[in-house]
């Protein structure tokens, strides 16, 4: 692909969002619906910046990620390798099969009051509740992947004399990477919703206690504030992803574009 | 210890494959001796368990009936596979996927260096050592697989068709590589093709298996003397009464094979 074309894509990929604030703002200019329970895109702008400025939204941004990321790793590392485990050996499989059968169409919010109990009102009950959200794409998924590897890797990989060890580090976990990473992506959004969710109750930080305390404050447009960080925070995560998984997963086939 | 090549012994070697629709069986009572660094070519129609036997005689499937042994002393690797399809790990590198039989067995990191050095050279692929299997040709990809082979040293070098895929000029270099290092290293080989030709340049005796299940139908000995020059002996009228023969056998059995999968 030629650089012009690239760059036409980038602007491309910038025109829904634009269309979409502009026709927000339009109608709002326009006079339909009440400025003080919609706010426009320009209020949101203006009660951003100002609240950037004070350092305000900074600190719930910052307890929220550190929660997402604590949450995020405590879930995904064992959730790859229970996954990777499941497809090297039977038993490990039917071990863990009916549990997660069992326990993934449980939606996460539901447990957060039994979290509360056990972890109490700090922190540590919003990692856990984010670390449940997130084991079971990632298990899910690693899974699959590796249970999908070709068989003619298993067997290349029998008859030149791999060990278990090498089997497992050199041959499943590369072979699921793909699906890995899938499964990664899935978790990553899993771990906002849900701990935003559980950001309205029981605690004071936070970009989901911010939303809901602005909600209940009236500050509506402090509310829309909170709401596109979350977006905004999506969209680099969603890049920062993309840079990594290119790099860790390099034999991908990818469009020739 | 001084090496010999490995001696095959095969004695009424069966295998079934259970499935939903009943149980296949693909080889039948095979009988085989092969000798210590012979060159051994087995030819027959699709389907009639070529592939299952290599398998068997790799380690990668267990039989069913019948016993299989072989004698191996002094190789530090019994036996290396060159797989019908390439089977190159999509997530290594060329130079990667070459060393990885040495790897596996603790090879000093320098050593496994060399070794590959000398096996992409073989190949002709040192320039595209750092490119992933998905980034080079189908052929190519065959030579990796096979540098992976050749480079672990096996007592028993087990090829399954390994030049099918290939270009006609690269396949005449591999083909003259490989009797060298037979002949430089003497292995034993067991050879799988499709080509009555290929299989009467490079081994010492041709076997030709019967449709399904696959059966031991008649074993060729193939007289020409080596070094041979494969051009000259293409041509030569002893060649063509040979292929023939191997190829009327041969015809009855594709033939039988056609009716009994209904082509
Ligand atoms: N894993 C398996 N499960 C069930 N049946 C199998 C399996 N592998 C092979 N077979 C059957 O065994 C028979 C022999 O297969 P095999 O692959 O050994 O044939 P082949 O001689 O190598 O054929 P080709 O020349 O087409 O490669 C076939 O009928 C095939 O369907
Ligand atoms: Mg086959």
């Amino acid at each position: 692909m030629t650089r012009a074309a690239k760059f036409a894509d980038k602007l491309l990929y910038l025109v829904s969002p634009a269309l979409l604030l502009g026709l927000w703002q339009a109608l709002l200019m326009m006079g339909y619906g009440d400025r003080r329970f919609i706010p426009a895109p320009t209020d949101i702008f203006w009660r951003f910046i100002s609240v950037v400025s004070t350092g305000e939204l900074e600190q719930h941004v910052a307890v929220t990620l550190w929660r997402t990321f604590a949450g995020y790793f405590i879930g995904a590392i064992p959730g790859i390798a229970v996954g990777l485990l499941m497809a090297m050996f039977r038993p490990v499989r039917i071990f863990f099969d009916p549990l997660i059968a069992m326990l993934f169409p449980i939606p996460k919010v539901a447990l957060m009051p039994l979290l509360l109990l056990a972890f109490g009102f700090g922190d540590a009950s919003k990692i856990a509740l984010v670390a449940t959200g997130v084991f079971f794409p990632v298990v899910v998924n690693t899974y699959a992947g590796a249970a999908n590897i070709d068989r003619i890797y298993w067997d290349v990989a029998k008859n030149y004399g791999a060990s278990q060890w090498i089997v497992f580090s050199r041959i499943v976990l590369f072979g699921a990477m793909p699906m890995i990473f899938a499964g990664l992506r899935i978790a990553l959004a899993v771990a906002f919703i849900v701990l935003i969710a559980s950001e309205f109750v029981a605690t004071k930080t936070g970009l989901g206690f911010l939303i809901w305390n602005s909600w209940q404050l009236m500050e509506v447009d402090f509310m829309f504030a909170g709401i596109v960080t979350i977006g905004l925070l999506g969209l680099i995560f969603s890049v920062v992803f993309d840079w990594i998984e290119k790099r860790a997963v390099p034999w991908k086939l990818r469009d020739r574009g | 210890m001084e090496r010999r090549g490995a001696a095959i012994a095969i004695d009424g070697l069966r295998k079934e494959y259970a499935s939903a629709g009943g149980v296949t069986v693909a080889i039948d009572n095979v009988d085989l001796k092969i000798a210590p660094g012979e060159f051994v070519c087995i030819v027959g129609p699709s389907g009639c368990g070529k592939s299952t036997l290599l398998r068997i005689l790799a380690g990668l499937e267990t039989q069913s009936g019948g016993v299989l042994s072989v004698e191996a002393a002094g190789w530090a690797v019994q036996n290396a596979m060159v797989f019908q399809e390439s089977g190159l790990f999509p997530w290594m590198t060329v130079e990667t996927n070459v060393g990885f039989g040495l790897m596996t067995r603790g090879v000093a990191r320098s050593e496994i260096d060399a070794r590959v050095d000398g096996a992409l050279k073989l190949v002709g692929l040192t320039k595209f050592r750092r490119h992933y299997p998905h980034q080079l040709s189908g052929g190519m990809r065959q030579r990796g697989a096979i540098a992976r082979a050749f480079v672990t040293d096996p007592a028993i070098l087990l090829m399954d068709e390994p030049f099918a895929a290939l270009d006609a000029q690269n396949r005449a270099i591999l083909q003259a590589e490989l009797v060298r290092i037979w002949e430089e290293t003497r292995k034993t080989v067991v050879y799988i093709t499709h080509s009555i030709d290929e299989a009467l340049m490079l081994g010492d005796r041709t076997v030709i298996m019967t449709a399904h299940p696959g059966r031991i139908k008649r074993i060729v000995d193939v007289p020409f003397a080596r070094p041979r020059d494969v051009m000259a002996l293409s041509g030569t009228p002893e060649f063509g009464a040979l292929k023939l023969d191997i190829w009327r056998v041969l015809e009855e059995e594709v033939m039988r094979a056609r009716e009994e999968f209904d082509l």
